[in-house]
């Protein structure tokens, strides 16, 4: 088979992931074969699934805590990062004061956080929802700023001087060019607000996986342990897949 | 009121007797520099009358391009005054049309869009905007028709050479039947041949609208071939040191420009160029 040309087209964009992830599980599958691997060290894929098939239930409230617990964290993310990142990228006084403020609230590692947390708001979803809130804010504000800091400036003379208010200013180019920075921020942000609940979940909380890993674990359930990482994979890259198709529909004139 | 772009011709040609439209009076420039203030444009004072295209020339760093952000009064004259019909520009005039070096289209909007944006802000046009958009189109077809645009209209500008941006930029820049064309170095960036085929549909482009047009350009034979008026402007802290009137006929075209009377007007003009 010529390899360098299946790179090139388009079902091979689609079958060559296809087939490396199918190749690294019966790798691990041989290995574990092999080597004589443990299950409570490292399970092997088939064990995993039988894990799966058996904690279905589990799995799947498990699952379903932690995407609602993300998305809500995301949503208040996205709103908060939003509206920071137009207060600094417009106002000079919002730089001066917020902007610092930000960077030095940045350098917190946000695992810290997470017992106090706990201690404000009990062992349940708000800790989890206001971790993931933390992590993702601060990228997508920053990126905003960016965008708004980089229209050029004759963008902004052609429209005021055909009178443009400052709104129009935002209007047709501030909100437009900022999109694309938007954008990129929340396919990185996504990615740590689900990072964001599930180390909320694993050292403070009620259920959701971090919650399960924790409890899977301490019981020597490995391989339930892996159903759940492996189901953590699969919502991550949804998250993340859902927001690169949207912004190819949103900026479709980017190149 | 949409006016369909036909030059009128009451505004066809300057005459003598008609008030003009910009008065630079005692226009200065400073500008702080180490410490203390440098003065970059000493006193400028001349009239623009109403249909005259004018160039504004001279080596860099001479305040040309400051010039433009003052009769747009997006800088406002900061030492005397410039007037537009009598008042004193003070901010962003409404009625004016720019293009930069840059072309500055929106990425996010097709050629035709981009063209069609100064008809989303600037009134009359932005009040019939939802109810005149065919017919608004229709206009900025025929623009991009005279640029020779007119396939181009549905791409983005990624999709168009450098040259084709600044043809369509241009566009943008006279839709709305500005009173006050201002141009800085427009064909800056283009290649010499390119350039040359810039001018010609400038002003065919310009030949519709008839406004007042203000060229900022290191190019002498750009400032030659398009103006009435050529302003030479001397070193820094510069002033107006030659004023050479244009009478070649209109339209012009590149086979004037090996004329004797071209080139005397161009080594004129270049005799008068000083360097910083």
């Amino acid at each position: 088979m010529d390899i360098s040309k299946m790179m090139k087209s388009k079902t091979g964009t689609f079958l060559l992931p296809f087939v490396a992830t199918v190749l690294l599980f019966v790798l691990w599958e041989l290995a574990v074969l092999i080597f004589k691997i443990p299950p409570f060290t490292l399970p092997a894929p088939s064990k995993i699934v039988e894990a799966t098939v058996q904690y279905n239930p589990q799995l799947l409230a498990a699952g379903w805590r932690t995407l609602v617990t993300t998305l809500l964290g995301f949503g208040l993310a996205i709103a908060t990062g939003v509206i920071l990142g137009f207060s600094i990228g417009y106002s000079r006084f919002a730089y001066l004061t917020l902007y610092p403020l930000l960077v030095g609230f940045n350098t917190i590692p946000k695992v810290a956080l997470v017992p106090l947390l706990a201690v404000w708001f009990g062992a349940n979803e708000i800790p989890a929802i206001l971790t993931a809130f933390l992590l993702a804010f601060f990228p997508i504000a920053v990126n905003v700023a960016l965008g708004l800091d980089t229209v050029e400036p004759e963008m902004k003379d052609v429209l005021r001087s055909l009178g443009a208010s400052q709104v129009e200013v935002f209007q047709k180019v501030g909100w437009p060019h900022t999109l694309p920075y938007l954008f990129a921020s929340l396919k990185i942000a996504a990615s740590f607000a689900f990072v964001g609940s599930v180390i909320s979940e694993s050292v403070a909380s009620n259920g959701g996986m971090g919650y399960l890993i924790v409890q899977a674990s301490s019981s020597f359930d490995v391989p339930l342990a892996f159903a759940a990482l492996l189901g953590l994979a699969v919502l991550g890259i949804l998250l993340y897949g859902f927001f690169a198709v949207i912004e190819k529909y949103v900026i479709y004139w980017a190149r | 009121m949409a006016q369909p772009l036909v030059a009128s011709t009451s505004t066809a040609a300057p005459t003598v007797d008609q008030p003009p439209l910009l008065e630079f009076d005692h226009v200065g420039l400073e500008y702080p520099f180490e410490g203390s203030m440098r003065r970059i444009i000493d006193d400028v004072h001349l009239s623009i009358k109403p249909g005259e295209f004018v160039s504004f020339v001279g080596p860099s760093g001479c305040g040309k391009t400051s010039i433009l952000r003052m009769v747009s009064g997006l800088s406002p004259a900061p030492i005397g005054e410039i007037r537009c019909r009598g008042d004193k520009i003070k901010k962003p005039l409404k009625n004016v049309g720019i293009a930069f070096q840059n072309p500055v289209l929106l990425p996010w909007r097709t050629t035709l869009d981009n063209v069609l944006l100064p008809l989303e802000v600037v009134q009359p046009y932005k009040r019939e905007y939802k109810q005149k958009k065919a017919q608004f189109a229709e206009m900025a077809q025929d623009l991009l028709t005279t640029v020779r645009l007119q396939d181009f209209q549905k791409q983005y500008p990624w999709q168009l050479s450098g040259g084709m941006r600044q043809r369509a930029s241009l566009c943008r820049s006279l839709i709305h039947q500005p009173e006050i064309l201002l141009l800085d170095e427009p064909f800056g960036a283009l290649d010499a041949f390119t350039r040359e085929e810039m001018w010609g549909m400038l002003q065919q482009l310009w030949m519709k609208v008839r406004c007042v047009g203000i060229l900022i350009t290191h190019d002498l034979r750009e400032a030659v071939f398009l103006s009435d008026t050529v302003y030479v402007m001397g070193p820094r802290p510069s002033n107006i040191i030659r004023t050479v009137k244009i009478n070649l006929p209109r339209p012009r075209t590149l086979e004037m420009e090996l004329s004797d009377e071209f080139n005397h007007l161009f080594s004129e003009i270049r005799s008068h160029i000083h360097h910083n």
